[in-house]
């Protein structure tokens, strides 16, 4: 058997999950990519079932299909999507199989983004009308359809389990028999939607349906696309950001038995062979002479200096509430300012892209946030109109922000335009680090009076790059980028004469985007961090001096009181132990966390313990929101102790996991984390851990030694022992 | 280099240099997607396979020193009761996120269990260090292994 064979036997078959899941769900995937010679994403196909809207597909044997809008990239919103449709389409579990959305922005767009986007927190925020009215239409359209069968009353109608019910006589239909005759139906106008004391999946925690696949290797990431006569290449662009090829020599790499082909494009190069261990020896021992351009002096020192020049200017006003003139000009007056690094995401899949061109279509296996945005841009890449390329979505291993840019994409349109067949185009960790979307620099400053041991006057001013002008230009409005000052405006504490501004300063050449957390992941730092140095100057405990602020902010004020209790917040701690506090009412959800931290003799920070508590209204699985707290609170604890890409002669320093530290399982300390129960929509969820790490972390080392960091990464030579701020 | 190994039990020839990292080979030669590159310096865990027993980072493993060791990858742990077992509290206690990681996290418990039955934090400090998770799940991949260890439910 040869080895192309084997790869088609071991893929001629799709990824089924089934059994061992609460609620009996049967889920198969139809991304992944495992079928040779078929399309894997298959088409939407209507006839014959009941298809109400985008989401519900039920075919006459009752088998219900649920097409996912939002992707799945670890943050079980596949598993919470369908709980939502389901619960009010009182669908039967054991019918379910999910499937993902393909590029279609009017059915599928994120209502938020009017675009398809999976990010901002905010899938089952945005999500959750249009699902449960899709899931209560469906349903009304079928007992119409039952009622009319057996001409009676549809109020006289319930459902449960794929079933509708005559109560008085007790006669049944079944989805199934029905979808021919609920096709023919009108969705009511007002649609009954259940209240949620009857929900029966949504609040109860139900097993992830793409996590069994994930314990045995079968589950499919855009990088195990494997596609017969496939090609695979590596890539390298300019170091230095913006530069160009010059000269390549290509004898050497061309020696390396497996190498096929190098594609010299003026930005990049690649190499392609036979697997990627061939392609990559090609690409050591292909000599590139780069042009670098004019960015070869960028670097981290200017930088720096031309932000903190930006951020003396007066900015765009964002907010302006009493009068901050006489605010500031009253009481104790403190000032300081909070810088943030560039960071890179860094997700465990390597960026990638397969692609297979012909001179009249593209087809593509990827994992992307934004499958739609893809699609038009390789249509660009490819020179090909829309309806050619077809774009196969798989799960994605981390998004974190850097798959809602489709460069990965276009590149590999690009190195395919010259391979004859399919290729998958692989970064290596280098590449993938050193040609990031970075999340910007940003420096945020503060200036608060004091009085009374309440803050009086409090004027913020973030300084960094307005995402949003680039990513969705129409959101960029008046100079203000939304998301840089996401939890500054809308800060949670009543303070009477309030200003926050914004001044849009983008860093030379190095490219910046979104990162988990988004905008609120500086804004929540420098306010939480300054709150504990004006806690400090008022002489009051921190979580005492945030409490008289949150008269308004109910909901945050029960997670601070509650966090305090779970974390015995007051009880006595050993030397160079401390805790730190932080709140935060981003992305509709209210958390407060405490983090617990020993600092060492060096400067070393060792993690004790994290509580956090969380009222994100209704719990859709409450599991899962354990989880991503849990996770986003690594995520972010691990860019406060280590996060800093640096520039230096337009290139970045740092290249792989070992000068891109990540924070290990030996380093992590105990997490409880603690659900509000509340009747609220739901908030979002995915970024707020990102959010609590960093300053209750920061807080607690304030606590520990008395040094008032104001920059992250954590500087260790600032806190070791015999250190004073 | 015609080459032979025998991978989850089954012999499996192919044509590889023999320099070339054991991760390439599954992955790219035999198509076996379930073990994954992560960082290509062994310095993240998400291509750790099994040789006789032993965890080993494959994408710094030349194919050419396995010889005639045997090799489990992720595709086949589940037929040895550590694996299994793994792989169970892995689903039990929901360790999982993105779940790219986790291959490799799945193959470094199971050669923990395997050696050391009965592991106490320190023990798994020592065995799992080498594996980052991005998704953060660390604090479930520690309770997930003291479960499968007790056998203990949910």
């Amino acid at each position: 058997m040869t080895s192309a064979e084997k790869i088609s036997d071991g893929m001629s078959r799709r990824s089924l999950l089934t059994g061992g899941l609460a609620g009996g769900f049967l889920l198969a995937f139809h991304l992944p990519v495992r079928a040779v010679n078929e399309p894997v994403q298959p088409p939407d196909v209507t006839d014959g079932k009941f298809a109400p809207n985008a989401f519900i597909r039920i075919d006459v044997t009752g088998r219900t299909t649920l097409v996912m809008p939002q992707v799945e990239m670890g943050q079980g919103v596949y598993t919470s999507i369908a709980m939502i449709l389901a619960e009010e389409l009182d669908a039967d579990p054991k019918q379910i199989t999910l499937q993902h959305a393909p590029p279609n922005d009017k059915l599928y767009g994120n209502p938020t983004f009017g675009l398809q986007v999976t990010g901002n927190s905010n899938s089952i925020r945005a999500f959750w009308k249009p699902l449960r009215n899709a899931g209560a239409g469906a349903r009304a359209m079928l007992v119409q359809a039952a009622a009319q069968q057996w001409q009676v009353e549809p109020a006289g109608c319930k459902t449960s389990n794929g079933e509708v019910t005559h109560t008085e006589s007790g006669r049944k239909l079944s989805y199934g028999a029905l979808a021919s005759a609920a096709s023919s139906q009108t969705a009511p106008k007002d649609l009954q939607l259940k209240d949620p004391k009857d929900f029966t999946l949504i609040g109860t925690p139900l097993k992830r349906f793409d996590t069994p696949d994930k314990v045995n290797g079968k589950a499919v990431y855009g990088i195990d696309a494997m596609l017969p006569g496939m090609k695979f290449a590596t890539v390298a662009a300019c170091p230095v950001f913006g530069g160009k090829v010059g000269k390549v020599d290509d004898s050497a790499a061309k020696k390396i038995p497996g190498v096929q082909q190098i594609v010299v494009l003026d930005d990049i190069v690649a190499v392609v062979g036979d697997h990627m261990w061939a392609a990559k020896k090609g690409l050591d021992a292909l000599v590139v002479d780069w042009d670098e351009g004019p960015n070869a002096r960028v670097n981290s020192k200017d930088i720096w200096q031309d932000l903190r020049a930006a951020s003396e200017k007066d900015g765009a006003v964002a907010k302006s509430t009493g009068d901050i003139g006489k605010g500031l000009a009253s009481g104790e007056k403190l000032e300081a300012a909070f810088e943030l690094p560039f960071l890179a995401h860094a997700a465990m899949e390597p960026l990638n892209a397969t692609v297979h061109l012909t001179p009249d279509s593209c087809e593509i296996w990827t994992g992307t946030q934004i499958v739609s945005r893809v699609q038009s841009e390789a249509a660009k890449a490819a020179g090909l109109p829309v309806d050619k390329v077809i774009v196969n979505n798989h799960l994605l291993g981390g998004g974190f922000g850097r798959k809602l840019e489709p460069d990965m994409v276009v590149s590999a349109v690009r190195i395919a335009k010259h391979v004859d067949g399919p290729v998958k185009v692989v970064w290596t960790r280098e590449e993938d680090i050193q040609h990031d979307v970075y999340r910007p620099v940003y420096r945020d400053t503060i200036a608060a009076t004091l009085s009374d041991g309440k803050i009086v006057g409090w004027k913020y001013r973030v300084t960094g790059s307005a995402i949003l002008a680039r990513w969705l230009p129409p959101a960029f409005q008046k100079g203000i980028d939304i998301d840089a000052i996401d939890a500054a405006a809308d800060m949670p504490y009543d303070i009477p004469n309030l200003h926050v501004e914004y001044v849009r300063a983008e860093p030379p050449a190095v490219p910046t985007g979104f990162w988990r957390g988004v905008g609120p992941n500086n804004n929540v730092f420098a306010v939480e961090c300054f709150m504990d140095e004006l806690a400090r100057k008022a002489g009051k405990d921190p979580v005492e001096f945030r409490r008289a602020m949150l008269g308004k902010k109910p909901r945050l004020l029960a997670a601070l009181n509650l966090a305090a209790e779970k974390s015995d917040w007051g009880q006595p701690l050993p030397a160079r132990v401390g805790r730190g506090v932080c709140v935060q009412p981003s992305f509709e959800t209210f958390i407060a966390t405490v983090v617990e931290a020993e600092v060492d003799e060096l400067g070393e920070v060792l993690l004790r313990r994290v509580t956090s508590v969380v009222d994100t209204g209704i719990a859709v699985n409450p599991d899962t929101i354990k989880a991503q707290l849990e996770g986003g609170l690594i995520f972010g604890l691990t860019a406060a102790l280590y996060g800093e890409i640096t520039i230096d002669k337009g290139r970045v320093q740092q290249s792989n996991f070992h000068d891109y530290r990540m924070l290990r399982i030996d380093q992590t300390p105990k997490i409880e984390v603690h659900i509000v129960k509340s009747g609220e929509p739901p908030g979002g969820i995915g970024e707020t851990g990102v959010n609590a790490g960093p300053p209750a972390l920061r807080n607690a080392i304030y606590a520990a030694t008395g040094v008032a960091l104001r920059r992250l990464p954590i500087d260790r030579t600032l806190i070791a022992a015999g250190k004073k701020a | 280099m015609s080459t032979t190994l025998t991978i989850n039990g089954e012999q499996k020839a192919f044509d590889a240099p023999a320099d070339m990292p054991l991760l390439w080979v599954l992955r790219d030669v035999l198509g076996m997607t379930g073990t994954k590159f992560g960082c290509g310096i062994a310095m993240c865990g998400a291509c750790t396979v099994h040789v006789d027993g032993k965890p080993v980072r494959s994408c710094m493993l030349p194919v050419g020193a396995v010889r005639d060791r045997a090799v489990t990858t992720i595709e086949g742990i589940g037929a040895s009761p550590a694996g299994a077992k793994v792989q169970k509290a892995w689903l039990d206690l929901e360790v999982i996120q993105c779940g790219y990681c986790q291959s490799g996290q799945i193959m470094s418990a199971a050669a923990l269990l395997a050696a050391t039955p009965n592991p106490d934090d320190s023990d798994i400090d020592a065995a799992m260090a080498g594996n980052i998770c991005r998704c953060g799940t660390y604090v479930r991949i520690r309770a997930a292994i003291k479960q499968a260890a007790s056998g203990r439910q949910s």
